[in-house]
C-alpha cells in the first residue's frame, strides 16, 4: 500500500468568533482508474474518496472526492473559532487506507 | 557626444503628444526644430507625477522599432486603440503624416521617417528626461515605475541574467517594477532580484503552488507630493503558459481579480489617496479589468507594447500605454485633493535619441556593461536590403528570415517561429550584426528543435494559438501575436471560433494542400518544454545570414486574413 | 542537408501536437462526460429542482496553467447560522471522464461557506457548481476553463 503523509496549516491562535482558514495537503497519487500503464492495462482506481475535519470530536467539514481531484490533494476551508481544542483530519482511500493529522487551536 | 541632428518638424512632438486627454491634439502645430525642451514641455498639474516605462526589453541603447501595421481587435475591442494602425491611427489622433509623432507611433513611411528622425530610446536619454522631470517637480513628488519585460531581450541581458539592465534601473532610481520575461531567468534569479532591491518587485497574482501563499509583496505604498499612493503589482498572468512553466515550477499565476479587489480595498482602508495598478496584463485585458475591478485610479498597462498618445478613460480609471523598447516615457501628473484624484494631465513623451543630450553617468554605465561583449555584438554577419521588423499580428520580415533560416539550416518543410512582440528593426542597407540577430532571439530556452507533425496536429496547433490571440474575450487570450510560419500558407478568418479560423493550409514548396494524415518535418524554437535539443536559434540565423551575405525579403502573401 | 543532430522525446511531440499534458492523467481515448451526463447527475442529486444564480461564486482561472492542477475556489453567501447555512456544494465537469468532481458538506461551525482545492481538467470545458442551503435553496454557477498549449509569450 502506498505511503501517504499529510500536512496541515492552522493558525495556532485565534480570537473568539474569528473565522480562520484551514489548509491541508496529503500525498496520494489519486489514481483515476482510467489511466493505462505501459503494457496497456488500465491501472485500477485508487483515490482518496473522503476527507473529514473534526474539531473536539465533532465533524465540521467533509469532502467527497472523485477522480477529477488532482494528485496530492490540497483542501482548504474555513472555521469559526469558539473554544480551544484540537482538529482531527482524516483522509480515506478506496483501499481503505486511512491517514490522519491533528492540529491544536488556542482561542483567547 | 552625439551629433545633434536638426530636423524640421511639422509639429513639436512633445507639445502635441504631451497633451492632456480631452484637449485637441491638433491644437499645437507650429513648425520648428525638435529639441529636448520640446520633449519636456508639459503643462504641469497637481503635485504628484507618475513616470512609467515598460517593455524596454533590455535595449540600453537607442534602436529602431517599427510599430505594427496589423494589430487586429476582435469582439468589443474592434476598432478601438490599440487596434488602430497606420493612416487610421494618424487620423484618429489627428497626427500629421510625416511628423515625428507619425514616425514614433505608426509604421507609416517607416524607412523614410526613420532616416529623418533617427533611433529612439536609450537609457541615457531616458535618464536625462527623468532627471529633468525630477528637477522640475522635485524628487519627493515623482514616482518612477516599470511595467516589466525590462531585463530580457538583448545579448548582454541574456549573458548577465538581467544584471546590466538592473544596474541601469537602479541608476534611474526606479521605485517599483513587475515581471514577465524576468521569470525566464528562473525562480531563484527573480527572487534574488526582488530581495536585493532597492526598488520593489510586486506581484499580487503569484502564489506558491503548495500552500497558495504570496510569493512577492502584492503592493507598496509611497508618499509623493503629500499623497499616499498605493501601487499594486500584477505580473503577466499567463507566464506559465506562454513561457516555460518548469522555470517557475512552484508558482501559480493567473489574473486573480478577487484578490486584486481585496488589495484595492485594503489600500483604500489603509488611507491611500491614489491606487495604481502596475500591470503586465496587456491592454485589452486591463480595459476589461478596469470595468470589473472598481477603485483603481490608474492602470499602467504593458505587455502588448502599445503606445497610445492619450490616457484612455474607462469609467473612473485612467489607462496608460507607454509603448516598448525605450521609445516612450509616460508622464502622468495627478492633482490629488481630499483623498482622491481631482484632475490629471498626461503626456506620452517620445524618446527621440538625437534630440536629447544623454545623461553622462548612464552613458558610462551602459558602455561599461556592454564592453565585455563589444566584439561579439559588433560582429557583422551580413547586410539587409529590406526593412526587417517583427511586430504585428502576422509574420514580419524578420520572422520570414528566421523561418527561412530554420527551413534551410535544419532541412525541414515547415518552420514555426514564436510571435514575440519584442525585437528591434533594421533599415535597408543596415549591417546585420550579431547584436541585431540576438535582439530578436535572446531567450533562455533558445534550442531550435527538429521534429515531425501530422497535418492534423499542425492545424490543431494553429487553431489553438489563433484562439489565444483572437478569442473575443480578452480574459481568454494569452501569449503574443500569431505564430510565424515558414514553408506554409494559410487563410485565417479571425471572427470565427476555435477550430474554424484556419483554412487552405498549403505547403508552399509543392503548392499542395496540407494533408491531415501526412507527417511533415518541422523546426521551431523557444519551445516551453524542458530538455529540448538543438542548436540555439541565433546560431541557426547567423549561419543563414552568413550563407546569404545579403538578405532580401520578398513580400509575404502566403497569409490571407479575413473577418477583421 | 542535416547540419545538426536532433532528438526529441515523445512527450515533446505530444505537446507540440497540442495534446494537453492533462491527458496524461485522464487518457483522452476514454469516453468523456458530456453536458448531458452532468445534467443527469445533477438531476439525480437535486431532482431537477430550480436553481438560482448569484449567491454562489465559482472562481477558476480562465486559462489553465497546468491541466493537472487547476485551482478551484468556491464561496457561497450565507449567514452560516443553525437556522440558515450552506449544507453542501457539489462540482461537476462537462469534459472529464467522470461528471462529478466533489461534494462538500459544510456546517454552521465553518463560519464561512468557502473552500479551495485543485482539480484535473482533460480539455477546455465548463465546470458547474451547485450549492444547497439548509432552507432548501439551490444556487448554481458555471466557469469555462480553457486548456491550451499556450501562445508564444508576447
Amino acid at each position: 500500500m502506498a505511503k501517504t503523509s499529510a500536512r496541515v496549516r492552522v493558525p495556532p491562535k485565534a480570537k473568539k468568533d474569528e473565522i480562520i482558514e484551514v489548509k491541508t495537503l496529503v500525498s496520494h497519487e489519486m489514481e483515476s482508474g482510467v489511466r493505462k500503464d505501459s503494457s496497456g492495462k488500465i491501472v485500477p482506481r485508487n483515490i482518496i474518496n473522503r476527507f473529514t475535519a473534526a474539531f473536539n470530536g465533532k465533524v465540521v467539514f467533509e469532502a467527497e472526492w472523485f477522480p477529477s481531484v488532482s494528485a496530492n490533494p490540497y483542501q482548504s476551508f474555513f472555521f469559526k473559532a469558539q473554544e480551544s481544542g484540537e482538529f482531527t483530519f482524516t483522509w480515506k482511500d478506496d483501499q481503505g487506507q486511512e491517514t490522519t493529522a491533528k492540529a491544536k487551536l488556542e482561542v483567547a | 557626444m552625439i551629433s545633434r541632428r536638426e530636423f524640421v518638424v511639422a509639429a513639436t512632438a512633445a507639445a502635441s503628444l504631451a497633451t492632456a486627454s480631452g484637449r485637441s491634439l491638433a491644437q499645437v502645430a507650429s513648425s520648428g526644430k525638435l529639441t529636448q525642451d520640446d520633449l519636456l514641455r508639459f503643462d504641469a498639474t497637481g503635485k504628484v507625477t507618475l513616470l512609467h516605462i515598460t517593455d524596454t526589453h533590455a535595449q540600453l541603447n537607442p534602436v529602431y522599432f517599427r510599430e505594427p501595421s496589423v494589430n487586429l481587435g476582435v469582439g468589443e475591442t474592434k476598432g478601438l486603440p490599440p487596434h488602430v494602425t497606420g493612416a487610421a491611427f494618424l487620423d484618429q489622433f489627428k497626427i500629421k503624416p510625416g511628423s515625428p509623432q507619425a514616425y514614433a507611433l505608426t509604421s507609416e513611411d517607416f524607412v523614410a521617417l526613420a532616416k529623418a528622425y533617427g533611433r529612439m530610446g536609450g537609457f541615457d536619454r531616458i535618464a536625462a528626461l527623468v532627471k529633468a522631470i525630477r528637477a522640475e517637480r522635485g524628487d519627493d513628488n515623482v514616482l518612477l515605475l516599470a511595467g516589466g519585460d525590462e531585463l530580457q531581450g538583448s545579448w548582454t541581458s541574456l549573458k548577465t541574467r538581467g544584471e546590466d539592465v538592473l544596474q541601469a534601473l537602479k541608476a534611474l532610481k526606479l521605485d517599483a517594477m513587475v515581471g514577465h520575461w524576468e521569470f525566464t531567468y528562473g525562480a531563484d534569479r527573480v527572487k534574488e532580484i526582488a530581495e536585493a532591491g532597492p526598488f520593489a518587485f510586486l506581484a499580487q497574482n503569484i502564489r506558491s503552488l503548495e500552500w497558495q501563499e504570496e510569493v512577492f509583496p502584492a503592493a507598496k505604498v509611497f508618499e509623493r507630493g503629500g499623497a499616499k499612493i498605493a501601487v499594486i503589482g500584477q505580473a503577466y498572468p499567463r507566464t506559465p503558459i506562454a513561457n516555460p512553466r518548469w522555470m517557475t515550477p512552484d508558482w501559480e499565476f493567473g489574473l486573480r481579480e478577487d484578490d486584486l479587489r481585496r488589495q484595492v480595498e485594503s489600500a483604500r482602508s489603509g488611507g491611500a489617496d491614489v491606487v495604481v495598478l502596475l500591470s503586465h496584463n496587456g491592454f485589452d485585458v486591463d480595459r476589461k479589468l478596469a470595468r470589473r475591478v472598481k477603485g483603481l485610479d490608474v492602470i499602467l498597462t504593458a505587455h502588448t507594447h502599445d503606445a497610445i498618445p492619450m490616457a484612455v478613460e474607462v469609467d473612473k480609471t485612467l489607462l496608460i500605454a507607454s509603448g516598448s523598447h525605450g521609445k516612450f516615457l509616460s508622464r502622468l501628473d495627478l492633482d490629488v485633493k481630499d483623498g482622491r484624484v481631482a484632475g490629471y494631465r498626461f503626456g506620452l513623451i517620445p524618446v527621440f535619441s538625437d534630440a536629447i543630450a544623454p545623461d553622462a553617468e548612464m552613458t558610462k554605465l551602459v558602455a561599461d556593461a556592454r564592453a565585455p561583449y563589444a566584439a561579439e555584438l559588433a560582429r557583422e554577419v551580413g547586410r539587409t536590403e529590406s526593412v526587417l521588423y517583427r511586430r504585428g499580428n502576422f509574420n514580419g520580415t524578420l520572422d520570414d528570415v528566421i523561418c527561412q533560416a530554420m527551413i534551410e539550416q535544419r532541412d525541414v518543410e515547415i518552420a514555426l517561429s514564436p510571435a514575440f512582440r519584442w525585437g528591434t528593426s533594421l533599415l535597408p542597407g543596415d549591417p546585420i550584426t550579431f547584436e541585431a540577430i540576438s535582439n530578436a532571439t535572446a531567450v533562455t530556452y533558445p534550442n531550435c528543435y527538429r521534429s515531425a507533425m501530422t497535418g492534423k496536429q499542425f492545424k490543431d496547433v494553429l487553431e489553438d494559438i489563433a484562439d489565444n490571440i483572437f478569442n473575443p474575450d480578452p480574459y481568454f487570450q494569452g501569449g503574443g501575436d500569431m505564430v510565424r510560419l515558414g514553408g506554409v500558407g494559410y487563410a485565417i478568418d479571425v471572427a470565427q471560433p476555435i477550430g474554424k479560423r484556419i483554412s487552405n493550409l498549403t505547403l508552399l514548396r509543392s503548392g499542395a494542400p496540407i494533408e491531415a494524415d501526412r507527417s511533415y518535418t518541422v523546426a521551431g524554437w523557444a519551445s516551453v518544454n524542458q530538455n529540448v535539443e538543438g542548436p540555439p536559434i541565433w546560431e541557426v540565423v547567423e549561419r543563414h545570414v552568413a550563407d546569404r551575405k545579403t538578405i532580401k525579403v520578398e513580400p509575404n502573401d502566403a497569409i490571407k486574413v479575413t473577418g477583421a | 542537408m542535416m547540419l545538426f543532430e536532433q532528438s526529441r522525446s515523445r512527450r515533446e511531440a505530444m505537446r507540440l501536437a497540442a495534446i494537453s499534458v492533462a491527458v496524461a492523467a485522464l487518457t483522452p481515448r476514454l469516453a468523456f462526460a458530456k453536458p448531458e451526463d452532468v445534467k443527469a447527475e445533477m438531476d439525480k442529486l437535486y431532482g431537477g429542482k430550480e436553481m438560482a444564480t448569484g449567491k454562489l461564486k465559482l472562481d477558476m482561472p480562465e486559462i489553465a496553467e497546468n491541466g493537472l492542477v487547476v485551482p478551484i475556489n468556491i464561496e457561497v453567501e450565507s449567514p452560516m447560522t443553525e437556522a440558515d447555512y450552506v449544507k453542501s456544494v457539489s462540482v461537476f465537469a462537462e469534459g472529464n471522464p467522470f461528471p462529478r468532481v466533489l461534494t462538500y458538506h459544510f456546517t454552521p461551525a465553518c463560519g464561512r461557506a468557502a473552500a479551495s482545492l485543485r482539480m484535473r481538467l482533460a480539455q477546455t470545458q465548463n465546470v458547474i457548481a451547485v450549492a444547497e442551503t439548509s432552507t432548501g435553496q439551490l444556487y448554481t454557477a458555471k466557469s469555462e476553463v480553457k486548456v491550451t498549449i499556450g501562445g508564444c509569450g508576447g
